[in-house]
């Protein structure tokens, strides 16, 4: 090795937030594994529990810890690494490696920053420096500058000409930005930006709209020795986030002309960067000429590079991390080949599209216009030897119910509506789009419109051409020949039998009858020239299948599918580290998944990995060639839990629990029979089917009640219920939506929710450990801060848990692992939730408890037995060292979406704060999530009726920390009552002293805001905490949290006083 | 149209007929790029050669004016897993299918173009045939056992001598079949151009008094050309000397050396070349079925400058003494990277 370096700290990128998922999990394991096998120590640093990267595995110090330059030092003093890699963990480990160099701590303590130095990345990152260096090397950037005046404006608008892009600096939820196509209009925009804008700045852009969006991967070495490995083009021009543009790989609309230009202009700009590492190079093109400019560049390794890694299989973060301790790309093998090395450039012999995985399932009322920030929580990638099965295997991928392109119910929609919606750039434009071929448009008209290029258009329109020759013909009128041409074209079974009126089984069986089978082509960077060592895999329907079967026990895992809300990273942990088990007991271990973003997706993660959609269809395929011993279901979310029965009823072995017991578990009426069986209670609850029954079960279970669709339909949630009125507003809409399913309405009980994950191998249960949320019953326990082990629950209560979680397992034969979620209320305990599967808590509890749960849990579903594995069995004895979970929200990145905490989970990632004592876990959670509570100032309080009387005491709380209380009507009344004084606010639309105006002046410093009834868009309610998220000020939507923080608060815990823990020492 | 391409073995993959309909025979080789169909289209190196675009989605920017390597498409046949008609790029003249079918070759489309590159790969570069239709004869496999692509160059090089630019410095250009970019990269240079035909001799030539001898790139077996060979010899040392691919082949063999054939070639636009005095790593355009023997050069006069990364062949040599060097590589690109331009500008300093 060159470089002489014993030690390194390696800095995780913390919670996945919209914009920063999985791939620096993906990047960061890359990168330890690499420093590892050199022998070098690895301290690793990371706010994150749900990751690969914090494993034992994986680094020799893991440090769980909050993400700052204060942390940092104290790693730094306890560790002394002496080097330091930042280039893996995104935008926060970058930035925190800037300060760091900043504050001189780097260099107080004499450690060396590993790839691309301080001032190039500064270079890269800084607008006006990067502008200046571009200049200076001859490459066009866009041409902006920044103006105070509407005169200036028109001023620069002489020199750039129209079209405009305007931005304010300092933009909210990106108002009062827009493109101005002459004076007038800049006028307009212009002078709103300015008013939008906290600094009454805006940015003047020349618009490139409709340029194509074209990205580079490129690699430097520490020699200047340059390669691309691969080059995209978003099929969404410029103007939408390429972290929202489908994407294929490599671009398609390019000659080589113009593809060597930007290589070109690519190189220049990393040599002048002095990269050494991985880069994204974003370039705009004209579709009309050769004229370009360069968008940004991304200094480090991106969500990009996880994507063209994966499209070509060259593993990017590892050799990132090998020329950042010094290597040349010349000195690296090359992997897939195992005989060249790693300088050369990737080809491909088939193409990739990804796209985005949007959020709006969950957030019903958001704005889904897309533009320049990002939205989507993940993405999905496909792989294909044509464009359209790219997509279509794409399509399905996303999980939203679509097989194909065809959306029925845009039948309705009006023409004037799909013009506007793919003007907008609809997060659904590729349905939309489709529905507007059908009506008879013209490629021209739709590219014209949406900036889309023709090829694309025109391949979208083959397959809409061919859904619409199939659609509502006969499925027995469809030959061998126009059956193997659909299937080449990437339809699926299911996609087929839903245009023909048949079902997905009908088309598999006349598919088998026509022998009509996919074959498996390897991706091996070289497009066949040379032999492979990847087990990396994708289907085709064509004539020669690469994959060797080994006579050897195979088990195959699914994967959980692109990240969203709800299924994160987590499961991609548990379907790793169930590879790893079955690697660990010899057995050949085969990996499904379609997301690009993750360790999963490695190719040498698993034996094999085979990268598909995760349908019935695909998973089948596989399942029916490689002919493994069994299927593991129980890690990868609700993706993989649901191909139970299917698989089941193909007859295909269920390694684990059985589809039965999932079924019973997610069937609320076996579950109850089982319940009542076991004299375990749930909440009280009923399904009714009209608004007068819903009533009249409500007033018996008593308010308040907890209401949700049986079905899930788009546009209702769960939500709680105070009364009659709420419940009745709830029920006319479920019922206007979708009068056939019932609606499912329990009692709410407002206690104590405790949380359990436990294996079970059919003798003995083994519960690593009992979580308690801190928010009490109502908030989805996704979005609840998370305390383990449990601190209010009494030995009996344990006990009783204990036993009820046995009963549970051994009734639903569970094999391997199970969550279940109980309420605590008035000293008894209910059961809300089993699911026979691995939950969002299980790699947290593995890391704090050593338990492993996952490679347990993958022995006894092979038929180990727990007593035999070393970990005992019963409930594990707590450790003394606490650990907190604290949710993360990305709800400033999705305009018009309610953040309020309820049933439905909304965060998208998580932190663990690790502490000696309770309250130093809470500290470093709440700091690593980044809620940071002021100590005194103004706080804006409205409660509702519910939790007034609650709210009190901690009214004087904080009025005893020197909190100026400004209050509507009702809470100031209240405040009054108890001696607190308060500044009275007036409603939005009524006179006097304005609550958002206030937020908008930034006078206030906590907004304490409770929830009233029907969480309605338009509400006050709504509307103040929408401004505080996009403002940046702290709003707590729960007294729970309220109180914990406050607690935390009143113990006055000082950072300089903390100790940072190794987790692998406790 | 139904349409099969045949190999001496027996194999045979088939597909459809698209551009010029007829039966054609050829050495099938692969090439790589993902990128740039229609400079391999009219590289005049690939005379003789049916070849397999391993990238499975051809013709999506059409054929435009600017980016032909030579006057007319060369290759005797082009299979692609897909031929896109509707093609869409703003300098785009004509589909693929259009231009193969006005210059009347035969193209394949809508086979298992990976499986096709791995039996390549494998069994190494042979020739075969498209037949169009259905057909199986035993008469196929003894025309595809008995082709050879004899005397390539005699059919690419130019008939006549023509000057492109008069400016000073002055380069003969020995025509063996050279790609447009090749002298447009030197014309870039301000050197002014004169074409000569392949078999023009040395004396020729060196009467025409030119500051620089460039010999080009060209299709075919390079031992093949003895007389060439021979009067490369007297050309050797007497002016300055640059050659790429066959140009590089003749000057080495002309030096002594010897060449084989590769197995399956080198053709695609990511080759890694180690530039051995440098110490740097280029990514380079390549298209060649025969590379110079080691240990065949002289290594008291002759430095091998250039090496290919994957395998190790020898990519460029350098005279100790003289001033000549050559590359196998395609420093002009078109297609593939740019990054070994600044060979020209060696060659210029030679001058």
């Amino acid at each position: 090795m060159v470089m002489d370096i014993k030690k390194v700290l390696v800095i995780g990128s913390g919670p996945i937030i919209i914009g920063q998922a999985a791939e620096f999990d993906y990047s960061g394991t890359q990168a330890c594994k690499v420093l590892k096998e050199e022998g070098i120590e690895v301290v690793l640093l990371n706010s994150n529990p749900a990751t690969i990267m914090t494993d034992k595995e994986i680094a020799d110090a893991i440090y769980i810890e909050p993400l700052n330059i204060e942390v940092i030092e104290k790693i730094i003093v306890k560790e002394k690494p002496d080097s330091i890699l930042a280039g893996m963990g995104g935008q926060i480990a970058l930035n925190l490696a800037v300060e760091l160099y900043k504050k001189g701590i780097i260099q107080k303590y004499g450690i060396d920053l590993l790839g691309t130095d301080v001032e190039c990345i500064d270079k890269a990152e800084d607008r006006e420096k990067f502008k200046s260096l571009m200049q200076k090397i001859g490459e066009p950037v866009i041409e902006s500058k920044t103006v105070n005046n509407i005169k200036d404006a028109i001023d620069y608008s002489d020199i750039i000409g129209f079209p405009m892009v305007i931005r304010p600096a300092f933009t909210m939820g990106g108002s009062g930005g827009g493109i101005a196509n002459d004076v007038d209009e800049l006028k307009e925009i212009a002078s709103k930006g300015l008013k939008y804008s906290m600094v009454g700045q805006v940015l003047l852009e020349k618009s490139v709209k409709g340029w194509k969006e074209i990205e580079y991967e490129m690699m430097r070495d520490n020699k200047g020795n340059v390669i691309t490995v691969c080059n995209m083009e978003n099929i969404d021009p410029v103007g939408v986030h390429t972290g929202d543009s489908i994407v294929v790989a490599p671009s398609q609309t390019l000659s080589d002309k113009e593809y060597q230009m930007l290589r070109n202009a690519s190189i220049k700009i990393i040599d002048a960067l002095n990269i050494k590492g991985g880069c994204n190079v974003q370039l705009a093109l004209n579709p009309e000429s050769f004229k370009y400019s360069v968008i940004e560049v991304n200094p480090r390794v991106s969500r990009s590079s996880a994507l063209a890694s994966k499209a070509t299989g060259y593993p990017i973060a590892k050799v990132a991390a090998k020329i950042a301790i010094g290597y040349n790309l010349d000195e690296i093998k090359n992997d897939v080949t195992g005989r060249t090395y790693a300088c050369f450039e990737p080809t491909l012999d088939y193409c990739v599209v990804k796209i985005p995985k949007w959020p709006f399932d969950k957030f019903r009322t958001g704005n889904r216009a897309l533009g320049t920030k990002m939205m989507a929580t993940g993405e999905v990638m496909a792989i294909g030897n044509n464009f359209e099965s790219a997509l279509l295997k794409g399509v399905r991928s996303l999980e939203i119910g679509q097989y194909n392109l065809y959306k029925e119910s845009l039948k309705t929609v009006s023409t004037k509506e799909l013009i506007e919606k793919i003007e907008l750039t609809d997060d659904e434009r590729l349905f939309y789009i489709s529905e507007m071929f059908r009506r008879g448009f013209e490629i021209k008209e739709i590219s014209s419109i949406t900036g889309i290029d023709k090829f694309y258009l025109d391949k979208i329109k083959n397959i809409v051409d061919l859904e619409e020759e199939i659609r509502d013909t006969c499925i027995n009128n469809i030959y061998k020949d126009k059956m193997l041409l659909l299937k080449k074209k990437g339809f699926s079974d299911k996609g087929i039998g839903y245009l023909t009126n048949s079902r997905g089984m009908d088309v598999y069986k006349m598919r088998k009858k026509y022998n009509i089978e996919p074959v498996y082509k390897m991706v091996d960077t070289c497009g066949g020239e040379f032999e492979a060592a990847s087990p990396y895999y994708y289907s085709t329907y064509d004539t020669v299948d690469e994959v060797d079967i080994s006579s050897k026990d195979k088990v195959m895992v699914i994967g959980s599918g692109p990240i969203r809300i709800g299924q994160g990273i987590e499961f991609d942990y548990c379907s790793v580290h169930g590879v790893l088990a079955l690697k660990e007991e010899g057995i050949e271990s085969i990996i499904v998944n379609n997301n690009p973003e993750t360790v999963s997706t490695d190719f040498d993660t698993s034996d094999k990995l085979y990268f598909e959609p995760l349908t019935e269809e695909d998973t089948l395929n596989i399942i029916e060639k490689e002919k493994p011993k069994g299927v593991i279901l129980q890690y990868g979310g609700q993706t993989s839990i649901k191909l139970a029965s299917f698989l089941d009823e193909m007859g295909v072995k269920i390694l684990g629990s059985s589809a039965e017991s999932i079924d019973v578990s997610e069937d609320r009426e076996k579950f109850e029979r089982l319940l009542d069986k076991l004299g375990i209670e749930r909440p009280k609850g009923k399904g009714v089917t009209s608004i007068e029954e819903g009533l009249k079960a409500s007033e018996k279970l008593g308010y308040p009640v907890i209401v949700r669709p049986s079905y899930v339909l788009g546009g209702m949630g769960m939500e709680i219920a105070y009364d009659k009125e709420e419940l009745e507003k709830y029920l006319k809409n479920a019922f206007e939506r979708d009068s056939k399913n019932p609606v499912l309405i329990d009692k709410y009980m407002m206690g104590l929710e405790l949380e359990v994950d436990a294996i079970y191998d059919g003798e003995d249960i083994l519960i690593p450990g009992i979580m308690e949320h801190l928010e009490r019953a109502g908030v989805h326990s996704g979005d609840s801060i998370s305390i383990y082990p449990a601190e209010k629950i009494c030995h009996k209560i344990e006990e009783e848990i204990v036993e009820a979680s046995y009963k549970l397992a051994k009734a639903l034969e569970v094999r391997g692992l199970i969550n279940i979620q109980y309420v605590l209320y008035e000293g008894k305990i209910y059961v809300i939730e089993v699911n026979p599967r691995a939950s969002r808590t299980v790699p947290y509890i593995s890391k704090v408890t050593d338990i492993p749960m996952i490679s347990l849990a993958t022995k006894v579903m092979l038929g180990k037995k727990l007593k035999n594995l070393g970990y005992g069995t019963g409930l594990n004895k707590f450790k003394k060292t606490k650990a907190v979970k604290v949710p993360v929200f990305s709800m400033e990145k999705l305009p018009d979406t309610e953040i309020a905490l309820g049933p439905e989970m909304k965060s998208t990632g998580e932190v663990l704060g690790v502490g000696n004592d309770l309250d130093t876990a809470l500290y470093k959670g709440l700091m690593g999530a980044n809620i940071n509570i002021p100590k005194g100032g103004k706080v804006l309080v409205s409660i509702s009726d519910n939790y007034k009387k609650e709210f009190i005491s901690r009214a004087k709380d904080l009025k005893n920390m020197n909190f100026e209380f400004f209050a509507t009507s009702g809470t100031a009344r209240l405040l009054e009552e108890q001696g607190i004084p308060s500044t009275k606010v007036s409603k939005i639309g009524e006179e006097g002293l304005c609550l958002i105006d206030l937020i908008d002046n930034g006078e206030i410093d906590l907004v304490i805001n409770m929830p009233t009834k029907g969480r309605d868009s338009r509400s006050d309610g709504f509307k103040i905490r929408r401004r505080a998220v996009e403002r940046k000020i702290c709003c707590l939507t729960s007294l729970d949290t309220l109180s914990a923080i406050v607690d935390i608060i009143k113990k006055d815990i000082k950072i300089e006083d903390i100790e940072v823990i190794d987790i692998c020492s406790i | 149209m139904k349409g099969q391409l045949f190999f001496e073995d027996g194999t045979i993959f088939e597909g459809e007929i698209f551009g010029y309909q007829n039966d054609t025979l050829g050495e099938v080789v692969f090439n790589t790029g993902m990128t740039g169909y229609q400079e391999i289209l009219t590289d005049p190196s690939y005379y003789g050669q049916i070849v397999v675009m391993t990238y499975p989605l051809i013709g999506n920017y059409g054929i435009n004016d600017d980016d032909m390597q030579s006057f007319s498409p060369k290759v005797k046949g082009f299979i692609v897993r897909e031929a896109y008609e509707k093609f869409s790029n703003w300098r785009g003249k004509e589909s693929l299918n259009d231009y193969l079918l006005k210059n009347k070759i035969v193209g394949l489309m809508g086979i298992d173009t990976r499986a096709l590159t791995k039996y390549l790969r494998d069994k190494g570069t042979m020739a075969g045939k498209i037949i169009v239709g259905e057909m199986n004869e035993d008469s196929i496999f003894k025309e595809i056992r008995k082709f050879y692509n004899h005397n390539a160059v005699d059919n690419v090089t130019t008939n006549y001598i023509y000057s492109l630019k008069p400016k000073l410095p002055k380069v003969a250009v020995l025509d063996f079949g050279i790609k447009k970019n090749i002298l447009d990269s030197l014309i870039k240079m301000n050197i002014e151009v004169t074409v000569y035909p392949a078999n023009t001799l040395a004396e020729k030539i060196l009467k025409d008094n030119p500051d620089g001898i460039f010999l080009s790139n060209g299709p075919g077996d390079p031992s093949e050309l003895n007389e060439i060979i021979e009067n490369i010899k007297n050309l050797i040392g007497k002016k300055p000397m640059f050659g790429i691919c066959l140009g590089h082949q003749l000057i080495s063999l002309a030096l002594g050396g010897r060449t084989t054939r590769l197995k399956y070639g080198h053709r695609g636009t990511n080759q890694p070349v180690k530039d051995l005095n440098h110490d740097r790593v280029y990514i380079t355009s390549q298209n060649h079925g025969y590379v110079v023997e080691e240990d065949s050069l002289d290594k008291e006069k002759i430095e091998i400058s250039h090496i290919n990364l994957n395998d190790g062949s020898i990519e460029g040599i350098r005279h100790k003494e003289l001033p000549l060097f050559s590359v196998q590589f395609h420093p002009e690109a078109s297609p593939g990277p740019q990054d070994t331009a600044y060979l020209f500008e060696d060659f210029l300093k030679m001058l």
